[in-house]
């Protein structure tokens, strides 16, 4: 492997917290992953875990790096065991020269073990920080910085937990210190380290939409798209806005299109389940013409199927979902920022277009966690209710005025003496019921018509590798960076290979990617479900038939190995 | 000065004779009375024969989906707690489909007016049960009778201790603008089930079986005790009680929350900034 020098010290490097829901290992992972953020450090984080609340196997696995880190990585080079079973489990995965940090009395740590002497430390309650301390020592981190991350994470909340913290957190830091010898400063220091943020995925949505000026905000909790609604209700009060947790996904969507059509930009967030209850609403806001922004979290499915693990099988629905024909676009982020900045786009399409956007992720994005350079929120503007400057607004006012681009201007009610009407039947242009049916042709034409507008907007997908490659790698979505390097290390080894990133998925533009399909040698789909959902998309589309594909759905992110293996190109 | 003719008048599709009539005339009545003017009010519906009644009257108007209307309505007022809301639409419609979101709506006491045309029976679809139908009533969709007990939305309400709980009768115009006036007034969740007969579809529950049994409650009936309230809730039969049944005084949802109007909330960028940096 090119990124591994000969010494211990590596550019990139896999570490894994393993242990038992309850024992603070995201607690711990957080703190980690923060402190390597303000080290300067790139990191890369994965969670896995059990829908439960105490016990069960759960991981934190942070890969990090001196440069930018862009996937995930199976093997592990360091492995904190916070219980036995860790290290049972995770023993296989371990790289050649992996180390393996654990209590003293666990069993089964045959390889290169740093042994902890937690009882001499502390008490169990703070095992994960001993730890920590010597996860931190051996990485070789400022321990000062690492004892402000905990003073922040435990804050003036908790200031007998921070205590005991700190302390156990220096004892232990001190004695792997001490053990240097048998172990070699794992890392190199960052010069210069710039200013960095942690953010996960929904933490990302959650800072675009504020950023895009969402005004409403409701949900029913659901795993992995309830931390969106969380990040929106600490910062509800500041920021102006409402979040409210809804009695159903059915309420949660409606409610968003009643204060969207009263004026505040809103936005809805859920997995696929919840998604099917919302369903109704998607159509009710094509036909009333109310601008919503909702997010698909995607967890594996059918029905409850895995909780807390991941997959990319709801393409197809969220591009179904609805009854009757109407415009939509779906988007795609393969990256934190992604998340950021395609939230800020589906506010912008749903104002202006006003109808249902999409933002389509999964368990895997959003829970994992970034280090990203701090966005310019000075530069950003609000997205607000579209309507013309100067509106030339017929007397009486008609909500569904029929234009050139099918898109009629806006007025929100009680704000001008016009009345606002709305509709879920087929309406006149003034927004009442009708059975005219020359009419409904009309109607049906003008809001098919806004898709025309939608194309010119698409985000083309993104191409990076070689040019005329032997082999085109596709993918959508949180793929993106597992792909890319998947792509880089084949390239390495002598296969011409490129890849190609959609990060809006509906409408496909053939224009914007046919050219990379009929230039690659071989093209494959890669996927993380088990139908080649954006292969068949395109198929239907293009007619262009991708019969390669790797696909995964055993809940678990797609990665570099896996891709490799699936090629057979085994490292 | 705003006048019934402010609010305009329009051709229906409802049957001669149908209860809606005289409800939507007590709208018109109730808004005139206030002195609201048809910009300041929005009236949310869901699907059926009194979901259409927004469309006879001047006003903003959001038509939504069958059973919904509840959650728009409490959207649009979150949003800006300045309109008037008023939610329309029949006992199908607010009890069946959207039943979970009226035991919602209550517990958030959100300023909302929810008017329920309430004929016992599912109208549009021409003639099934529905939830409020008497036990034994019997449609082609329940040739043997309704086997299910009928839904008391009155004594749900006030079991929950909802805002304000009244029941009124579309044969008694004057006695439901009132109601109507009462409930816009009061700032958090007003119910108003209003009675009315479906000339065309329950040959049961019919003009004359109404006026026999509805009757106004004496003036003394204090409706802020609430364990006299629960007994009156659970009358039905021979006489049923109409007027305030319940109301408490509990401060309604958005008051609560105190935003006030989103729209002209600022997207304040120091605040933007602070947010970001924890994430640091």
């Amino acid at each position: 492997m090119k990124n591994r020098s000969d010494n211990k010290t590596r550019r990139i490097l896999n570490i894994l917290i393993g242990g038992e829901a309850g024992q603070g290992l995201v607690t711990v992972g957080q703190i980690l992953a923060k402190s390597l953020v303000r080290s300067g450090y790139s990191i890369f984080v994965t969670q896995s875990y059990q829908s439960r609340i105490r016990g069960g196997h759960n991981t934190f696995t942070i890969r990090v790096g001196v440069e930018d880190v862009i996937a995930p990585q199976e093997a592990v080079d360091l492995l904190v065991a916070l219980d036995e079973e860790t290290v049972k489990l995770h023993k296989e995965e371990m790289s050649s020269e992996g180390l393996i940090i654990a209590d003293e009395a666990f069993d089964g740590a045959d390889k290169a073990t740093l042994k902890i002497p937690t009882r001499r430390l502390t008490s169990d309650q703070y095992a994960n920080t001993a730890a920590l301390g010597a996860v931190v020592a051996l990485l070789g981190l400022d321990g000062q910085l690492v004892a402000r991350t905990v003073e922040d994470y435990f804050g003036k909340a908790h200031p007998e937990i921070a205590e005991e913290n700190r302390r156990v957190l220096e004892e232990s830091f001190r004695w792997a210190a001490g053990q240097a010898g048998a172990f070699e400063k794992l890392l190199p220091t960052v010069a210069h380290p710039s200013q960095r943020l942690m953010m996960n995925g929904n933490e990302a949505i959650a800072l675009g939409a504020i950023t895009s000026g969402v005004k409403f905000f409701s949900f029913y909790p659901m795993t992995p798209a309830t931390s969106i609604g969380l990040t929106l209700a600490a910062w509800a009060k500041d920021m102006g806005l409402v979040v409210e947790q809804a009695e159903d996904e059915i309420a949660a969507i409606n409610m968003a299109l009643g204060a969207s059509f009263s004026g505040a930009p809103s936005m809805v967030g859920t997995s696929g389940g919840g998604f099917a209850l919302m369903v109704e609403g998607v159509s009710l806001a094509a036909m009333t013409e109310t601008p919503v922004v909702i997010v698909v979290a995607q967890r594996p499915a059918p029905a409850t199927g895995l909780p807390t693990r991941t997959e990319q099988a709801d393409l197809e629905f969220v591009l179904h979902a609805g009854h009757g024909e109407f415009p939509r676009a779906i988007l795609s982020p393969g990256t934190v920022e992604g998340c950021f900045y395609l939230t800020r786009k589906a506010f912008e399409l749903a104002e202006k277009f006003q109808g249902p956007i999409f933002i389509l992720t999964d368990e895997f994005l959003a829970d994992s966690y970034r280090a990203l350079k701090p966005f310019e929120v000075e530069t950003l503007s609000p997205i607000r209710p579209w309507s013309p400057e100067k509106p030339s607004i017929s007397i009486p006012y008609c909500r569904y005025a029929i234009t050139d681009t099918g898109i009629s201007p806006r007025l929100l009610p009680g704000l001008t003496e016009h009345l606002i009407v709305a509709d879920s039947d087929e309406h006149t242009e003034d927004g009442h019921l009708t059975e005219d049916l020359l009419v409904r042709r009309r109607m049906v034409e003008k809001r098919l018509k806004k898709a025309e507008a939608i194309r010119a907007e698409v985000i083309p997908p993104q191409a990076q590798g070689e040019k005329n490659p032997n082999l085109l790698l596709l993918c959508w979505g949180s793929s993106e960076g597992a792909v890319v390097e998947a792509s880089s290390m084949m390239s390495s080894r002598g296969i011409r290979t490129a890849t190609l990133h959609f990060s809006q998925v509906w409408p496909l533009v053939s224009e914007h990617f046919m050219g990379y399909l009929q230039e690659a040698k071989e093209v494959v789909c890669v996927e993380g479900n088990a139908t080649g959902q954006l292969a068949r998309l395109i198929r239907r589309e293009t007619g262009f038939h991708i019969r390669n594909r790797v696909l995964r759905y055993d809940g678990l992110p797609i990665t570099p190995e896996f891709i490799l293996q699936e090629l057979n190109q085994e490292r | 000065m705003v006048t019934v003719e402010d609010f305009g008048q329009y051709e229906t599709a409802w049957c001669p004779g149908c209860g809606n009539f005289p409800i939507l005339q007590a709208v018109k009545r109730a808004l005139v009375a206030m002195q609201l003017k048809p910009h300041q009010v929005l009236f949310v519906s869901g699907i059926g024969q009194a979901a259409k009644a927004p469309h006879y009257l001047n006003a903003n108007v959001f038509n939504g989906l069958h059973g919904r209307s509840l959650p728009v309505a409490t959207g649009a007022k979150l949003a800006n707690p300045e309109l008037t809301v008023i939610v329309e639409s029949g006992d199908g419609c607010n009890y069946g489909e959207g039943g979970n979101h009226f035991l919602a709506a209550i517990r958030r006491n959100i300023d909302i007016t929810m008017l329920v045309h309430d004929n016992q029976v599912y109208g549009l679809t021409k003639g099934q049960a529905s939830p409020t139908s008497d036990e034994g009533f019997t449609t082609k969709a329940q040739p043997e009778g309704a086997a299910s007990a009928p839904f008391n939305p009155i004594a749900v309400a006030v079991a929950m201790q909802a805002g304000f709980v009244a029941r009124g009768f579309a044969g008694m115009i004057d006695h439901l603008s009132d109601l109507i006036q009462q409930a816009i007034a009061y700032r958090g969740f007003g119910l108003i089930d209003v009675l009315q007969p479906c000339v065309s579809f329950n040959r049961v529950n019919t003009w004359d079986w109404y006026k026999e049994r509805c009757k106004p409650l004496q003036q003394e009936y204090d409706p802020m005790d609430w364990h006299t309230a629960i007994k009156v809730a659970r009358e039905w039969g021979d006489k049923i009680p109409l007027g305030i049944i319940y109301r408490n005084g509990r401060p309604s949802l958005d008051e609560r929350i105190g935003r006030g109007p989103l729209i002209v909330q600022d997207v304040d960028r120091r605040t933007m900034r602070k947010i970001m940096e924890g994430y640091g």
